[in-house]
């Protein structure tokens, strides 16, 4: 079974730490992930800029609705994710768009990434 | 990290909201800068006990209006106050206080909190120290260091300007859209300010001084969580974040000011960088210019260049241009007129700023690109005289070292373009 593991935290906190605390917190996630690749158990992993960077696309209306920010509701539960390359907002956005079109309802916010780790899964 | 470290974060992160509630119950600076002292003396005891509270924000209000409320009715009985354990019930009381604080509630308290810091009668230097104080909750011996001024001098100017706030009104009612748009764009030239205090302290480029830089963002990013569809707050974060990207390349071993063009870009942080593109992005999305969007922009474009002739300086000086129109000033026409000389030769360039030089006759770096200009167009006597001038304009040794290098790269182009 594929799990995901959707990481929470207080982002005031997280993205006030200095560059030798940030460090010291990636070198300690990088050995457990190191042990993960090793066994290719290790699939995408991913770190978001923060939630000031993202735009979200509702798509309970028609045509969906482009709002600064992040989802902010409580009412719709995360039920899954994309990753991928754009190379604008504007690109992204029609990709949402697209989405959209084939499976209106909810929301998506497009947020941008701080770091992407492709994984070691074996085919 | 240390439980000590994540809870100094928290209270760090929760500081601007909880004095801004406390502010708007006791309506006065002190009052609410004690109550929250007090409630982060409490935080310290309870929450490594009990475990950090889901909403610190919340707690440290309430802690801290009870204990404010308590303080004035020490002052008015002189009576004993109660044992600890009857003052503050913490623990059953954290829901209901953050279901009350409902966000607007609390946009609006920040936004008066450092909207007084800004209050136009306080010069800039009283207006930024405030903010350091007040805002971000750094100590006046941090602050002091950070101006490059003497402790006790530091308390006397944080003091003169608190008590020119408590004399001019400071408005509690709620603001109207207006209001509260003037009131952002009051603030964010106040964070831009804060920055710029640390982005031009080139004699300390990683000491106290640029820390300033830090907590600027940090207050523009705090403005943007409350404010997420304004493109001028997008477009500030992302200022100071393509600009502060390249805090590790601007000096050199000896301390020396490194110029742009000379930078290793590598040394660059490429997620602040990041970061910035993409807010800018949002920004420009909204198609309402402003100034911080086009600096922003302008910042961009040095950001995506690979290398210093990869610059747009096309696209840099019709930036400038619109900057003119936005901020109309002979500083960006000077600007404007560095990437003219960079895109269009030295020629035009001069015959811009020439007509500045009543405006400008006290600012260092306008001789110095007066004299680089004359130098690349073979007029040299006329160079140095301007040199001479600029050198003698510059208030400190960095500033005069920053000219020199300036001066001898833009020579040296002269030079090798002529050889």
């Amino acid at each position: 079974m594929l799990y995901a593991f959707l990481c929470y935290n207080n982002e005031d906190a997280v993205f006030s730490w200095t560059k030798e605390e940030d460090d010291a917190v990636m070198a300690g996630l990088h050995k457990v992930h190191q042990r993960l690749i090793e066994k290719k158990k290790f699939g995408p992993a991913v770190r978001l800029m923060p939630t000031t960077a993202a735009t979200t696309l509702r798509k309970d209306t028609d045509p969906p609705l482009v709002l600064d920010g992040p989802y902010a509701e409580t009412k719709e539960q995360l039920l899954g994710f994309y990753v991928i390359d754009c190379e604008d907002l504007e690109e992204a956005l029609g990709v949402a768009r697209d989405f959209a079109k084939a499976n209106p309802g909810g929301a998506y916010e497009v947020r941008p990434l701080k770091l992407f780790l492709p994984g070691s899964f074996e085919k | 990290m240390s439980e000590l470290a994540w809870i100094d974060a928290a209270l760090i992160a929760a500081r601007p909201q909880a004095i801004g509630a406390l502010l708007r119950y006791f309506r006065d600076l002190d009052t609410a800068e004690e109550a929250f002292q007090d409630a982060c003396l409490r935080a310290l005891k309870a929450w490594p006990r009990n475990g950090p509270p889901r909403d610190p924000a919340a707690w440290l209000i309430l802690v801290g209006r009870n204990s404010g409320i308590d303080a004035a009715r020490r002052a008015s009985r002189h009576s004993e106050l109660p044992p600890e354990e009857i003052l503050s019930p913490l623990e059953d009381v954290e829901a209901p206080m953050a279901e009350r604080l409902d966000g607007g509630d609390y946009r609006d308290d920040v936004l008066r909190l450092m909207f007084i810091c800004c209050h136009p009668d306080l010069p800039p230097s009283q207006q930024i120290a405030l903010a350091l104080r007040i805002v971000c909750g750094l100590t006046v011996p941090q602050i002091a260091r950070a101006f490059l001024v003497g402790e006790s001098a530091m308390e006397q100017r944080i003091t003169r300007a608190k008590t020119r706030i408590a004399r001019a009104d400071v408005p509690f009612e709620t603001p109207g859209a207006a209001d509260r748009a003037d009131r952002l764009g009051a603030v964010a030239d106040m964070a831009y300010l804060i920055f710029n205090e640390g982005y031009s302290a080139a004699d300390d480029p990683q000491g106290d001084r640029a820390t300033l830089c830090g907590e600027a963002i940090r207050l523009a990013r705090l403005l943007l969580r409350l404010f997420p569809a304004e493109p001028e707050v997008m477009g500030l974060l992302a200022l100071m974040l393509l600009q502060h990207a390249r805090a590790a390349a601007r000096v050199d071993s000896s301390g020396q000011i490194v110029l742009l063009e000379d930078q290793d870009r590598s040394l660059w942080n490429a997620d602040m960088i990041a970061e910035g593109l993409a807010l800018l992005d949002k920004a420009l999305r909204h198609r309402r210019r402003g100034p911080h969007q086009t600096r922003a922009a302008i910042a961009a474009l040095h950001a995506r260049a690979a290398t210093p002739e990869q610059t747009d300086w096309d696209q840099i000086q019709r930036l400038y241009a619109a900057l003119e129109i936005l901020e109309p000033s002979p500083v960006v026409t000077l600007n404007r007129a560095v990437a003219v000389s960079r895109a269009s030769g030295a020629g035009e360039a001069l015959a811009m700023i020439e007509p500045l030089e009543g405006r400008l006759a006290g600012y260092f770096y306008f001789f110095g690109v007066k004299g680089a200009l004359l130098s690349q167009l073979g007029r040299s006597a006329e160079a140095r005289t301007a040199f001479d001038r600029a050198i003698g304009l510059a208030t400190t040794a960095a500033e005069a070292a920053h000219i020199r290098n300036h001066l001898d790269r833009l020579m040296k182009d002269s030079a090798d373009a002529g050889a």
